[in-house]
């Protein structure tokens, strides 16, 4: 056996806009064994719940992520209602269901452009995040927001939008698909980026699920595992497939995020189909009491928001668990056996949200 | 909209270990081990969900302070759930494949979210909390 050292990685990487600590154990070149260390931007937020209105509540909801803010909000409000046992005007759900696929879409070309950038692919990283600044504009000219919108209220949205309005992004999708499409040309089939991803990071399907995997990367290693098919939200009378891939290596787990944006834009088109007419709100008044588990399908995997009420306007649990949280031990086995150089794009292959899991 | 049944299941401490050996076997995905104090207990939960999404909870109650037994050597990856619920709650957490000592999360005070009421800091309580941290 080689002598063993161990080697940090983080908390501050340029790979990682926020802090991971790894202690690397290497063999020569070679990972043997990974030791993570979080806690470095821990907020407590969870706690914030004991001492703030349980309705002014999704505005800290929503403020777990930057990245993901709308489904945070959109799932602590659906935890709310499934307490109150609210029934929120259709119209309201379906906004919800395209301001969660606008969601992932922004996210994901945010992960593809972050993922070019940790290989040095420059040009390939600001295509990206160009397509990227389109469905931002249309958050914003939607929600009033690019990235923390505060739009979702328990018992339904803050704002409609205008079925103009709505026709408007779904052409607008249509010419992001051109750039999507030449985007994913290069992630899918180009050879350096296939070379750079194949084989690296590997998760059986058994590891995947047994560690807790979850969204694309549970999903590239052939489970077809996805939150939306349990039909929260509009999703239970809309038409999808989970992308699945099989390879269960950083590779595959690129295409998985590549092909949903193509799922995104399909869903978002149905769901401006079959939007009805209607009011966006209810009126909801009292306070929760019981409790209830909430899940979502983020853009990096399932989401729980766990709330416990006691019939005042404060809560008495708030428990989020977000997808980098149950992604960090697939992580540290699919780090065993890869060489120095290819720590940094294995560990971005998960999507790494450092505030998300924290909290 | 479809809402997801919420199936929570309680059962003793003494079960604990066999009942999620059980969800193991059957093949479910360990979905979370969630941690809330109610009436100054300490509620712990284990959320299983098997390929249909079917999604089950099995919870126990236990007072502050007290030690429950690891569920690592049945899921590996349940370590990072058992370090918050030590760092966060002070709840000891045996025979956990990685143990980080209390040093998973770094809070400024010890035990934030524990049964017991955080005591009001002064001045002076301040620095040997601190100091209280930094030794765990």
């Amino acid at each position: 056996m080689s002598r063993q050292i161990v080697i940090p990685f983080g908390p501050q990487h340029p790979v990682l806009p926020e802090p991971l600590h790894l202690d690397l154990v290497m063999e020569d070149e070679r990972v043997v064994d990974v030791i993570p260390s979080i806690g470095y931007v821990h907020r407590g937020l969870e706690k914030l719940v004991e001492k703030r209105d349980y309705k002014d509540f999704v505005f800290i909801a929503e403020r777990i992520c930057g990245i993901c803010s709308f489904i945070h909000g959109m799932t602590y409000c659906h935890a709310v209602e499934g307490v109150m046992d609210l029934d929120v005007p259709p119209r309201a759900v379906y906004l919800r269901t395209v301001w969660s696929e606008l969601s992932r879409l922004h996210s994901h070309l945010l992960w593809l452009g972050l993922l070019a950038d940790s290989m040095g692919f420059e040009s390939l990283f600001m295509q990206a995040w160009r397509l990227r600044e389109h469905v931002l504009d249309d958050l914003e000219a939607t929600t009033g927001n690019r990235v923390i919108q505060g739009v979702c209220k328990v018992g339904g949205v803050r704002h409609d939008v205008s079925d103009q309005k709505l026709r408007e992004i779904v052409d607008g999708l249509g010419r992001l698909e051109t750039g999507m499409q030449d985007l994913m040309n290069v992630f899918v089939h180009d050879d350096s980026v296939k070379h750079r991803l194949s084989g690296m990071g590997v998760l059986t399907e058994q590891q995947a699920w047994e560690l807790g995997a979850v969204g694309p990367v549970l999903r590239a290693s052939g489970v077809a595992n996805d939150i939306r098919q349990t039909g929260y939200a509009a999703y239970d009378e809309l038409d999808f497939k989970p992308v699945v891939e099989t390879a269960g290596d950083c590779y595959a787990r690129t295409v998985v995020r590549a092909k949903e944006l193509f799922t995104s834009v399909d869903l978002i088109r149905q769901a401006v189909e079959k939007i009805p007419e209607g009011p966006v709100e209810m009126k909801v008044t009292g306070n929760p009491k019981g409790e209830f588990y909430a899940r979502s399908e983020q853009p990096r995997g399932e989401v729980i928001h766990y709330v416990k009420a006691n019939g005042t306007k404060n809560l008495v649990r708030f428990r989020v668990r977000t997808p980098t949280f149950t992604n960090i031990p697939p992580l540290l086995a699919a780090m065993k056996g890869i060489e120095l150089a290819d720590v940094p794009v294995v560990v971005l292959s998960i999507d790494p949200c450092i505030g998300c899991a924290e909290r | 909209m479809k809402r997801e049944a919420q199936m929570i299941e309680a059962i003793g401490l003494e079960d604990l270990l066999a009942r999620v050996e059980q969800q193991k076997a059957a093949g479910d995905r360990l979905v979370a081990i969630s941690c809330a104090v109610v009436e100054g207990a300490n509620e712990i939960t284990y959320s299983f969900e098997d390929r249909a999404h079917r999604f089950l909870h099995l919870r126990i109650v236990v007072p502050p302070g007290a030690t429950i037994p690891s569920v690592t050597p049945s899921y590996w990856g349940a370590f990072v759930y058992e370090n918050e619920i030590h760092d966060l709650y002070g709840l000891t957490v045996t025979g956990m494949n990685v143990d980080f000592g209390g040093h998973f999360y770094a809070t400024k005070v010890p035990y934030p979210f524990a049964a017991a009421a955080t005591p009001k800091v002064t001045p002076a309580g301040k620095e040997a909390q601190e100091k209280e941290c930094l030794d765990r």
